[in-house]
């Protein structure tokens, strides 16, 4: 093609155990919303490394502009006219939006004359930002305003935008979209990655599929269902999580009034949180991150104990007991990292089966622990929720993240717990993963537990949950039956138009 | 090119044969070292390592081997409770050093009454007392967020001070004509811990570190304690989740440590060592950090990596009038086995690749 801005022919580049990809060919016209589609581990990353910089292929070329290119580190790519914003920040949270832009730049200019360019570029692409605001102060969405203007200050022909609605509310990617729109419009190509099919349907004239390192495909999303790119992508077709409407029962868990102190500065004070859930059913809690979720499960977990009566579970106060009492009485947990919360790292995976299991299965008498037994459980785990390992003595380490999450969900399930609570259950796990653990979900309330699922992934509690609530700033909104919501409406919820205390 | 690749799994074989090969450097570079000192390097690396065990007095060194041993593995077993959970107690010579002073001080209490009951309670009491010189970290970190490396490492110079203060104050030898320094407890049957069989070097606190070494193998590996130990020092947060009070881990690990350290504190005084004096310490206590790195945190390693530290010391002691190679590098030597050690280290979680990266 004469017109590519980009292209990048036969990309090769191995890591030990996998290739991460394998000889990738595709153009980036000049101008156009290209999308790099595939699941966790399909080798968008690396790829989009490459073109920055940041890794060095084993194989294969690129042309930029009419001009071989191989940049040897970012600052290359950057002069060349490539800029990026990445899924995770790097951004401190100490220092003011301009103090930050210019510790990225070569030879920035005075704070106050970059302070004007900052707040012109926001304003021409419509991107509210205040140069002086510090960035600890900021939403993700904020944030990720700061990390767009920072590439947009170098006039970049390129822009390479990795995961960028994850952090978002519906409303601030509408915002995002008018903004790549307008980029676009003035010929800038960008690169944009993702997994959110309807996303790219709406905003990407060309999509590539990458599936384990190869390139699938490339075509135009719009001609096409979300539903093809998503075989495509996993390169089966697979079955959407089934709900059984089943009988709501009791009350599991009911939390009333839970405040309690951020744990550092920059965390989050849960205030005044209010919602019981019934056995039979799933509550969502939606949000963007870092709205206090974190904070929850470990406040609903036991990893932080409250005033007695904010937790009851059963007419009893719970709110005191750590996380081996509540246990005992049925209330599981699942935090979102799985690697050292969830998990640890380095041991096996029949050790990390002890760590909760040890009271409800009867892993240890009279305190030694009863190894044998608890490999069992480990190797039921294994095989229930299909977690590929060659052992049950792996490390944790060594699992693929789907495959650790399967069991960490695995592990929990399988104790019948009568309350469960899961915070990102499907975070970066691949499709057929994350619909596994979903229909395990799903099937645990069909059976009468309570689940509680706290997600920033809003299709995800959309398809499995009965009622929605939304975490802002550590206050929880109303929760409403999940049928009756529009995504105006989740999207007010989750900028916090309704907070609880008001309605009380 | 040579690159470092992160394995898959820490690997097992070299969890075992990295100490060795860690040993056999130091002999390579201790030896290049002796020889630039003039000193016939291989004589010198025979004299440190073969000597004690095999040599023309060797009825006399193995005996000194064992009982340099013995107190190393007692606190170095101690200690790898805490090292494992990520609690570092560096005061173990503090807490040896207080477990020394209480139990003799029972003893010297009862003097000279003579009682099959004495000597128990002052193991006791040595146990106690080390226990409790740990507490004093493990309740400031509890409480107050102290770092327990300072707090115990600090404590150390305290003990030291009370050591040279009751051997010329209080538990000096009224018989003494003056001199400082307890009465000495291997002159009171009651309180010696003698050697079981003469001229072996086989007194209680051997039998006692064989009993303690495989105690702590057995029950680190089945007991949920030994679980709750190391998943505190692999993952904290993991930890939490699944229940388990940092604190008490604390206290646990430093308890455990300090009792060890004080128990080995009165088997040498009652024993070896015989009496109180201002010169008591001899670095047991922080030997006995390189002795369970050396041994990997593993009980049995312990034992391995305490009776190879014990040769060393006695083989450099022997190379010392020997070969007239001077202490410092005798350290030396002593400080590039644990260097090689932790720096061969990575190849447990790592592997090295030859080959051109493109």
């Amino acid at each position: 093609m004469s017109d590519a801005l980009l292209t990048i022919k036969d990309v090769t580049k191995a890591y030990p155990g996998v290739v991460a990809n394998d000889a990738v060919s595709f153009d980036i016209g000049q101008g156009e919303v290209h999308a790099l589609l595939g699941e966790n581990g399909a080798g968008k990353s690396t790829l989009v490394k490459i073109i920055y910089g940041l890794v060095k292929p084993d194989r294969g070329e690129m042309v930029f502009a009419g001009a071989p290119f191989a940049p040897a580190e970012p600052r290359v790519a950057r002069a060349a006219g490539v800029g990026m914003v990445f899924q995770h920040f790097s951004l401190f949270d100490a220092l003011t939006v301009a103090e930050n832009i210019a510790l990225g730049m070569e030879n920035p200019p005075a704070q106050s004359d970059l302070a004007s360019q900052i707040s012109e570029v926001s304003q021409a692409y419509g991107l509210p930002l205040d140069p002086w605001r510090t960035v600890g102060s900021l939403s993700a969405g904020e944030r990720q305003r700061v990390e767009i203007i920072r590439c947009l200050l170098q006039d970049p022909k390129l822009l390479i935008m990795d995961e960028p609605t994850s952090v978002l509310t519906p409303q601030e990617v509408e915002i995002l979209f008018t903004t790549l729109r307008q980029l676009k419009s003035e010929g800038t190509s960008i690169l944009y990655i993702s997994h959110k099919l309807e996303e790219i349907r709406t905003l990407c004239d060309t999509a590539t599929i990458l599936r384990r390192g190869q390139k699938v495909a490339t075509c135009t999303p719009a001609e096409t269902t979300a539903r093809a790119l998503a075989e495509m992508m996993v390169g089966a077709s697979f079955e959407a999580p089934q709900k059984q409407t089943g009988k709501v029962g009791e009350v599991g868990l009911e939390v009333c009034g839970l405040s309690m102190p951020a744990l550092d500065t920059f965390g989050t004070a849960l205030k005044g949180v209010n919602f019981s859930v019934r056995a039979g059913e799933v509550l969502g809690l939606g949000g963007v991150a870092g709205n206090g979720q974190d904070e929850l499960l470990s406040a609903l977990s036991g990893e932080r104990t409250s005033a007695s009566n904010m937790v009851q579970m059963g007419g009893q106060d719970i709110g005191h007991f750590g996380p081996v009492d509540r246990r005992a009485l049925g209330l599981f947990s699942a935090p979102e990292e799985r690697l050292g919360h969830a998990a640890a790292p380095n041991m096996s995976l029949i050790e990390n089966a002890l760590m909760t299991g040890a009271k409800r299965q009867s892993l240890v008498r009279n305190g030694f622990v009863n190894w044998s037994k608890t490999k069992g459980f480990t190797e039921e785990i294994i095989a229930r929720f299909d977690v590929r390992t060659p052992s049950a003595g792996n490390a944790a380490r060594s699992l693929s993240g789907g495959n650790l999450q399967k069991f960490v969900i695995g592990r929990e399930v399988l104790q019948n717990p009568d309350v469960l609570v899961v915070n990102q259950p499907t975070w970066g796990v691949d499709a057929a993963a994350a619909a596994a653990i979903r229909q395990a979900l799903l099937d645990l309330a069909s059976q009468g537990a309570a689940i509680i699922v706290i997600s920033q992934d809003l299709d995800e509690l959309l398809e499995i949950s009965d009622r929605f609530g939304a975490l802002n700033a550590g206050v929880l909104s109303d929760i409403v039956p999940t049928a009756d919501l529009s995504l105006d409406q989740i999207g007010l919820m989750m900028g916090g138009a309704t907070p609880q205390e008001e309605v009380q | 090119m040579i690159r470092l690749e992160k394995r898959l799994e820490p690997s097992k074989l070299m969890t075992a044969v990295t100490p060795v090969i860690a040993v056999i450097l130091a002999m390579i570079l201790g030896g290049l070292m002796f020889a630039m000192l003039g000193k016939p390097p291989l004589d010198a690396i025979r004299m440190i390592f073969w000597e004690p065990i095999f040599g023309e007095f060797a009825f006399f060194y193995r005996s000194q081997v064992l009982i340099k041993a013995a107190p190393l593995i007692i606190i170095a077993t101690g200690l790898s409770f805490g090292f494992r959970a990520g609690i570092w107690n560096i005061g173990a010579e503090g807490q040896y050093i207080i477990g020394a002073i209480c139990g003799a001080a029972v003893a010297l209490a009862f003097y000279p009454l003579e009682s099959r009951f004495i000597f128990p309670l002052m193991l006791a009491a040595g146990l106690l007392g080390g226990f409790a010189w740990a507490m004093i970290p493990g309740v400031l970190k509890n409480r107050f967020k102290t770092n327990e490396i300072l707090v115990s490492l600090m404590l150390v110079y305290v003990a030291t001070s009370i050591l040279t203060a009751v051997s010329q104050g209080i538990l000096r030898n009224p018989e003494g004509h003056g001199f400082p320094g307890s009465r000495n407890l291997q002159q009171y049957p009651s309180a010696a811990n003698l050697e079981l069989i003469p001229n072996t070097g086989l007194h209680l606190g051997v039998i006692a570190a064989l009993l303690i070494v495989v105690v702590t193998h057995f029950f680190m590996r089945t007991h949920i304690l030994g679980f709750q130990v190391k998943i505190t020092g692999e993952a904290p947060r993991a930890a939490r989740f699944s229940g388990i009070a940092p604190d008490k881990v604390v206290y646990i690990c430093l308890g455990i440590s300090g009792a060890s350290a004080g128990l080995a504190g009165v088997l040498e005084v009652a024993g070896p060592a015989g009496q109180i004096t201002s010169s008591f310490h001899s670095g047991y206590g922080f030997t006995a950090i390189v002795v369970a790195y050396l041994g990997r945190l593993n009980a049995l390693g312990i034992l391995l990596s305490g009776l190879l530290l014990a040769l060393t010391y006695i083989g450099g002691e022997i190379v010392q009038q020997e070969l007239k190679i001077p202490s410092s590098s005798m350290q030396a030597f002593q400080g590039m086995m644990l260097f090689f050690l932790l720096a061969t280290d990575l190849f447990i979680t790592y592997r090295i690749k030859l080959g051109v990266k493109k």
